[in-house]
């Protein structure tokens, strides 16, 4: 009855995996509040997998979280080096001041 | 007791080794010769590796059909064959088109060409998936090398600008896609296409999560190709990255996305093709109007590219809406063709780049005047991209729309004749500019030998597939074991 079952799991995946898409959408403030929406996204998929991968006692979905921890730190690396060039050039990282490229 | 073998055949992944050693050996080489070394080395490295991979592909290539290794992770067939053949023609036109503008904007590090090598290899892993887990490593191994490309100007803020908007809305759309995956997963209890296909044709955990998953991944490589409404960072991108790297994006990353959308609709969601057909026909639909009616407003050539490559990838869609063997096939045609138009087109901005000549549309007015040859040629790849007999072009539009009419879809073929008929007035305008404004100032743009050949291959490719398409159909057709 009180116990934590499968719904549970994926309601929680899906409420992180909300918010990060709000946060890309809504957020005009700072380029950093992106990254942080894009790694929650990426940590909603991953309570997915690993919530499935012991609910279908396979562990196929583990492995993808593994894959996809790795590949977002390499993302990370890459979104703060550009950030870091783009804030050299410019001395902002508001994501209102960055939108010089328009038709 | 008796072990296990993996069941592991490196011989079907030669060509992807080579990139892969190459790619790691240049790394190398460029952090060793520094500044001084010779840099042109490391560039005729690069293009050697990709041309012996090609080459490696071509002859492979003609064997079977569907061939695993690593447990079904790996597939090679014939489409992956093609794929793989496309994506690498589609690796050395761009930086040969590009040798002089990376020298003269000092772009030609080592470091460059190997990422683009990565983003090839993530290509070809992606043309060659059986899962989905390759799938995705083959889609951020190209992403992330792509997004580092177009921000590879950190002098310019324009290029860094564009790099960080790739950089977001790419993640985000391999969130979105990532989150699809987990759910299909979740509801048919595998990552791997053939078990997919299986658990849907079956019928098992059909319902609301797997449609939602199917939708979710649908959307995330939409945004990879940049089909509308998924393509908002296109133009943004295309304009502020360097004209090097935008050639190079407008064409071998598509071609990988869709390799993707070949693998994961044919192979693993086949049995849900009523299902995601009306959505990729909206997002086709979608594509078409966009791509014809924002192009029209914009001043710079390269944003204008962008909408009409928006363009064309709803026009190639609609092959993979059809879904039919002709509708595939015509897929396979509309890329190899649309390859050859955009390296053209490419060709000539980069040309005109040396000559100090600007990207934006108007700087054109004239050219005919000036030069004539690179005039000529551009009008050439224009009446091209607009579909205009005797061209490539119109071939593969033609290809396409017999797909979509022989499917029953009148109404899709109806709406991608009229957006094709809106589009060709932006094409035209450049050749009116070209042809019959008055040239403003002088210009003496010597032109590359490497440029030169570019121009050549590209212009011979759309006149010749435009009067004799047959070869090019007959090898699109043999490449499909349907």
């Amino acid at each position: 009855m009180n116990t934590v079952g499968l719904h549970h799991f994926l309601i929680l995946s899906a409420v992180l995996f909300g918010i990060g898409l709000f946060g890309i959408f809504l957020n005009r403030k700072n380029v950093i509040v992106l990254l942080m929406s894009i790694e929650l996204i990426l940590l909603a998929v991953n309570i997915n997998f690993v919530t499935f991968s012991s609910y279908l006692a396979d562990p196929g979905g583990q492995i993808f979280t593994f894959f996809v921890l790795t590949v977002a730190a390499a993302e990370a690396a890459i979104g703060l080096a550009i950030l870091v060039t783009l804030f050299r050039n410019r001395a902002t990282i508001n994501v209102e001041e960055v939108a010089s490229l328009h038709g | 007791m008796s072990v296990l073998m993996p069941d592991v055949n490196l011989s079907l992944l030669l060509p992807e080794i080579v990139i892969a050693v190459v790619a790691m050996a240049m790394l190398l080489m460029a952090a060793w010769a520094g500044d001084q070394g010779n840099r042109s080395m490391v560039a005729v490295v690069a293009v050697s590796a990709v041309i012996l991979a090609g080459g490696m592909t071509l002859l492979k290539g003609g064997t079977a059909a569907a061939v695993t290794t690593f447990s079904g992770l790996f597939v090679s067939d014939r489409l992956s064959s093609f794929l793989k053949i496309l994506m690498c023609v589609a690796t050395v036109l761009p930086l040969l088109l590009s040798w002089d503008y990376l020298k003269r904007h000092r772009l030609d590090e080592g470091e460059y060409f190997v990422l683009t090598l990565c983003a090839l290899l993530g290509g070809m892993v992606i043309a060659s998936s059986g899962d989905f887990i390759v799938l995705y490593l083959g889609i951020e191994l190209m992403s992330l090398s792509v997004y580092v490309l177009a921000a590879y100007r950190r002098d310019d803020p324009a290029s860094n600008e564009a790099g960080l908007k790739y950089f977001i809305l790419g993640s985000m759309a391999s969130g979105l896609m990532l989150y699809g995956i987990s759910l299909i997963y979740g509801t048919t209890g595998s990552t791997l296409f053939s078990h997919v296909h299986h658990a849907l044709a079956e019928g098992h955990g059909v319902g609301p999560a797997l449609h939602a998953g199917v939708i979710l991944v649908l959307a995330g490589l939409s945004f990879k190709i940049a089909a509308a409404p998924f393509h908002m960072w296109a133009p943004d991108v295309y304009q502020g990255a360097p004209v090097s790297v935008t050639a190079f994006m407008a064409s071998m990353p598509k071609i990988a996305g869709f390799a993707a959308f070949y693998r994961v609709l044919i192979d693993a969601f086949a049995p849900l093709h009523h299902q995601w057909g009306p959505v990729l026909q909206l997002i086709a639909i979608v594509s078409m109007v966009v791509g014809a009616l924002a192009a029209i407003a914009q001043s710079d050539l390269k944003r204008m590219l962008a909408y009409s490559s928006v363009g064309h990838v709803g026009y190639a869609l609609v092959g993979f809406v059809a879904g039919t063997p002709l509708g595939y096939q015509s897929v396979l045609v509309y890329l190899s063709i649309y390859l050859f138009m955009s390296a053209g087109a490419f060709a000539v901005i980069l040309v005109l780049d040396h000559a100090g000549i600007g990207e934006k549309i108007d700087d054109y007015r004239g050219l005919a005047q000036k030069k004539p040859s690179l005039a000529f040629l551009m009008a050439l790849f224009m009446f091209s991209m607009a579909g205009i007999p005797p061209l490539a072009g119109f071939i593969g539009k033609l290809q396409v729309f017999m797909a979509a009419v022989q499917a029953d879809l009148i109404s899709l073929a109806i709406v991608g004749v009229l957006t094709s008929a809106v589009g060709a007035f932006y094409y035209l305008r450049i050749v009116k500019l070209i042809y019959f404004d008055a040239a403003t100032d002088e210009l003496t743009a010597p032109i590359a030998g490497m440029s030169r050949l570019v121009l050549l291959v590209a212009a011979v490719v759309v006149l010749v597939w435009g009067v004799f398409p047959s070869s090019l159909i007959h090898w699109a057709e043999s490449s499909l074991k349907i």
